[in-house]
C-alpha cells in the first residue's frame, strides 16, 4: 500500500497534495498496482477529505484531532506514528514543502525508515522502484535505492508531478474519519499565526521585463552595470537569494520560492544557476535569456535563448548594442 | 548557554563536480571543499547568541579528516572547542546516518541549543537537523529566520513559502535548522586564525554508520528544453540575441 499524506491549510488543499497523488498513482502502477490510500491531517478536514476522495484511490484518511491545528511537527509526528503503524504502507509520499521538511525527517527517524527527500522522478534499479534527485546544486542527477525495512518515505518536488494527471476515480473513494491518537501535552512547539513583512515597495510581478543578477556578478561594486542594462532594456531589477542575503540588493527584490513569483514578457538571468528555489519563481516567464559561464548550469533548462559566456564581458556588449539604437 | 553548531565540509561550488567509475558518488577526490553555506549562517547565529548570552559555542561536525579544515575556519571566527566525528563513510552518508553520528557524539554535552544549516549544498537531503533532534529528545523548529531567547525560553521566525513568516515558541533545550540570509557573516581575523591553533578538537570514533538510501546511478540531467544556444564572440553575442529579442521573441521594442 502506498499512503499520500495530503496537506490543508485552513481547509484549503495544497495544490502539491495532487502531484503526490499522481507520483503515487505512478508508482503503484510499477508495483502491481499497490493500493493508494490519502490521509489528510488536521482539526476538522472532511471537507479537504471529500476533495481528494475524487482521485482513483482506495480510500482517503480523514485524521483528526483539535492539537492538530495549527500545525505542529511534534503533533504530526505524534498522529502519523501511531498511523502508519496500524495502515503498514510500503511508501508513504509527500509533497517537499516547507511543513514536509519540518516532520517528515521527524517522522523518519521516530520509525527508523529511510526517507527519500526532493524526489523530481521515478526510475529503476535491481528490480525495484528507484527515485531520482537532483544533486550538487542541480549539477547531477542521482537514482536512489531505500535501504532496509519499509515503510520508505519520499517527499516529492513541486512541480515534478504534474497534478493534473492524477487518475479520478468514476465514483468517490471511501472517507473514513479517525480520531487521531495524541497527547496535546507532547507539543512543545507554540506557533503563532502566519504573517507577511510591511508592504513591499517594489511589485515585480507587474514589470514587463526583469534582469535579474545572481552570484556570478561577484561583488556590489559590480550591480551598476546590471542597473545599466536594465535601464536600456525597460526592466526592473531583481536577484537571487544569495544577493539579497547578503545586502547588495533588498528582500524584496528576490525572486523565487522564498521571494516574488514574477512572469515578466523578458527575464534575463545573469550568473544565475537556476536552483530549483529560484526556477519556480520565474520560469513561468514568457522569454527566458541565461547568461552563464557554465554550460552546465541548470539555468539553460528553463532558458529559451543561453549564452556561455563571461557576463563581465556579455553585459557591456549588450549595453553598446542596445546604445546603438 | 551552551550552543553547538554542526557544520557539514562540503565541494566547493564552482567544482565541476564529475562522476566516479561506479557512478555512485563523485570524483572528490579532485575537489576543493568549503563550509555548507546555511551552516556558515547557524554558526553566526551561534557566535551572537553567545555574546547576546554568554556561554560557549562548540563546532560539531561529521566527515572524513579532510573537514578539519572547515572545523579550523569556524573556531577561527570565534567557536571555541569543535567535536569531530571521523569517519570516511560520512562523507557520502545520508542524513540518518550523519544523524546518528551527531547525535552518538553530541548526546552526553547537554546542550542547550543546537543550530545546524537548513540543508546541504551536496546531497541536499535537509534531514539532519530534524532527525537530530528525535534522536536527542528536543523540540525542534525548520528554516529560521531569527532567534530570540527570552527567560530560558526560544521564540524563533520560522520563513514559510512565498514571504510568509511564523513566530514559533518552545521550550530549550531545542534544535533549529537555520537559512541563509538570517544575519551578516563575518570573516576570520588574524587573531581568530592564531587563536584557533590552540582550541581543542575532540576527535571521535563513529559507530558502524547505515545509511537508510543509496545511490545506484549519478549522471548529468537530461534536456528537455529546446535552448537556442547564441555563440560567437561577446559582441557577435550580443548582436545576435538583440536581435533575437526584438525580431524573434518580440520581447523588446
Ligand atoms: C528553503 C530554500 C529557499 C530558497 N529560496 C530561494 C529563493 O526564493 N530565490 C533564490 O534565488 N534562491 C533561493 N534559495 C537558494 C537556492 O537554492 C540557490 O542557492 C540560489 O538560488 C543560488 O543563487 P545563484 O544562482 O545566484 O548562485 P550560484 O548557485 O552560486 O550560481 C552562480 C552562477 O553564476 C555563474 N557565474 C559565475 N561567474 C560568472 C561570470 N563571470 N559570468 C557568467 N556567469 C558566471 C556560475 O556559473 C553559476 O552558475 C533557497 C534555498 C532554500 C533551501
Amino acid at each position: 500500500m502506498i499512503l499520500v499524506i495530503a496537506e490543508q491549510r485552513d481547509g484549503q488543499l495544497n495544490k502539491a497534495s495532487w502531484e503526490v497523488v499522481t507520483a503515487a498513482q505512478r508508482l503503484s502502477a510499477r508495483i502491481g498496482g499497490a493500493p493508494v490510500k490519502v490521509a489528510v491531517l488536521g482539526a476538522a478536514v472532511t471537507a479537504a477529505a471529500g476533495e481528494m476522495a475524487g482521485a482513483a484511490v482506495a480510500e482517503v484518511l480523514a485524521v483528526e484531532h483539535p492539537a492538530l491545528e495549527p500545525y505542529t511537527a511534534d503533533g504530526f509526528v505524534g498522529a502519523l506514528e501511531p498511523l502508519v503503524a496500524s495502515q503498514a504502507p510500503d511508501y508513504v509520499i509527500v509533497a517537499h514543502t516547507y511543513q514536509a521538511r519540518d516532520f517528515v525527517p521527524k517522522l523518519a527517524a521516530r520509525i527508523d525508515a529511510a526517507l527519500i527527500t526532493d524526489v523530481v522522478g521515478l526510475a529503476e534499479a535491481e528490480g525495484r522502484p528507484a527515485f531520482t534527485r537532483l544533486v550538487f546544486q542541480g549539477k547531477l542527477a542521482a537514482d536512489v535505492l531505500p535501504e532496509g525495512k519499509p515503510p520508505c518515505l519520499v517527499t516529492c518536488q513541486a512541480g515534478a508531478f504534474p497534478a493534473d494527471a492524477a487518475a479520478r476515480g468514476a465514483a468517490p473513494a471511501p472517507v473514513t474519519t479517525v480520531a487521531a491518537t495524541l497527547d496535546p501535552a507532547s507539543i512543545r512547539q507554540k506557533p503563532e499565526a502566519p504573517f507577511r513583512e510591511a508592504r513591499q515597495a517594489v511589485d515585480l510581478s507587474q514589470a514587463a521585463r526583469i534582469v535579474a543578477v545572481g552570484r556570478g556578478i561577484r561583488e556590489q561594486d559590480k550591480l551598476p552595470m546590471a542597473e545599466e542594462l536594465a535601464k536600456l532594456l525597460g526592466a526592473e531589477l531583481a536577484a537571487s537569494r544569495p544577493i539579497c542575503d547578503a545586502g547588495w540588493l533588498p528582500p524584496e527584490r528576490q525572486v523565487g520560492s522564498s521571494g516574488q513569483t514574477v512572469a515578466p514578457k523578458l527575464y534575463l538571468a545573469l550568473g544565475v544557476s537556476g536552483a530549483i528555489q529560484h526556477a519556480v519563481g520565474m520560469k513561468a516567464s514568457k522569454t527566458i535569456v541565461a547568461i552563464n559561464k557554465d554550460a552546465e548550469a541548470p539555468i539553460f533548462e528553463v532558458a529559451d535563448y543561453g549564452i556561455v559566456g563571461d557576463l563581465f564581458e556579455v553585459v557591456p556588449a549588450l549595453i553598446k548594442e542596445l546604445q546603438k539604437s | 548557554m551552551k550552543i553547538a553548531v554542526c557544520l557539514k565540509q562540503v565541494p566547493s561550488r564552482d567544482w565541476q563536480p564529475r562522476v566516479n567509475e561506479a557512478r555512485t558518488w563523485v570524483r572528490d577526490a579532485e575537489a576543493t571543499f568549503e563550509m555548507n553555506e546555511p551552516d556558515a549562517y547557524a554558526l553566526e547565529e551561534g557566535l551572537r547568541l553567545k555574546e547576546r548570552h554568554g556561554g560557549e559555542v562548540v563546532v560539531c561536525s561529521a566527515g572524513p579528516a579532510r573537514v578539519s579544515q572547515v572545523v579550523r575556519e569556524a573556531l577561527a571566527r570565534g567557536a571555541d572547542r569543535a567535536i569531530h566525528v571521523e569517519s570516511d563513510a560520512l562523507a557520502a552518508a545520508d542524513g540518518a546516518a550523519v544523524a546518528g553520528a551527531l547525535a552518538d557524539a553530541m548526546g552526553g554535552e547537554a546542550f542547550d541549543l543546537v543550530l545546524t544549516g537548513l540543508q546541504s549544498d551536496d546531497q541536499g537531503l535537509a534531514q539532519v537537523g530534524v532527525a537530530l533532534a528525535e534522536r536527542l529528545g528536543m523540540p525542534h523548529a525548520t528554516i529560521i529566520m531569527e532567534v530570540k531567547v527570552e527567560d530560558g525560553a526560544l521564540r524563533v521566525k520560522r520563513e514559510l513559502e512565498g514571504g510568509w513568516f511564523q513566530w514559533v515558541a518552545m521550550p530549550l533545550p531545542a534544535v533549529l535548522t537555520i537559512q541563509s540570509g538570517i544575519n551578516q557573516l563575518r570573516y576570520a581575523t588574524l587573531k581568530g586564525i592564531m587563536a584557533a591553533k590552540k582550541k581543542e578538537i575532540r576527535k571521535v570514533e563513529a559507530a558502524a554508520c547505515a545509511s537508510r538510501q543509496r545511490i545506484v546511478n549519478l549522471y548529468a540531467p537530461q534536456k528537455t528544453k529546446q535552448t537556442t544556444m547564441i555563440g560567437g564572440s561577446a559582441a557577435e553575442a550580443a548582436a545576435e540575441l538583440v536581435k533575437r529579442l526584438r525580431d524573434e521573441a518580440r520581447a523588446i521594442d
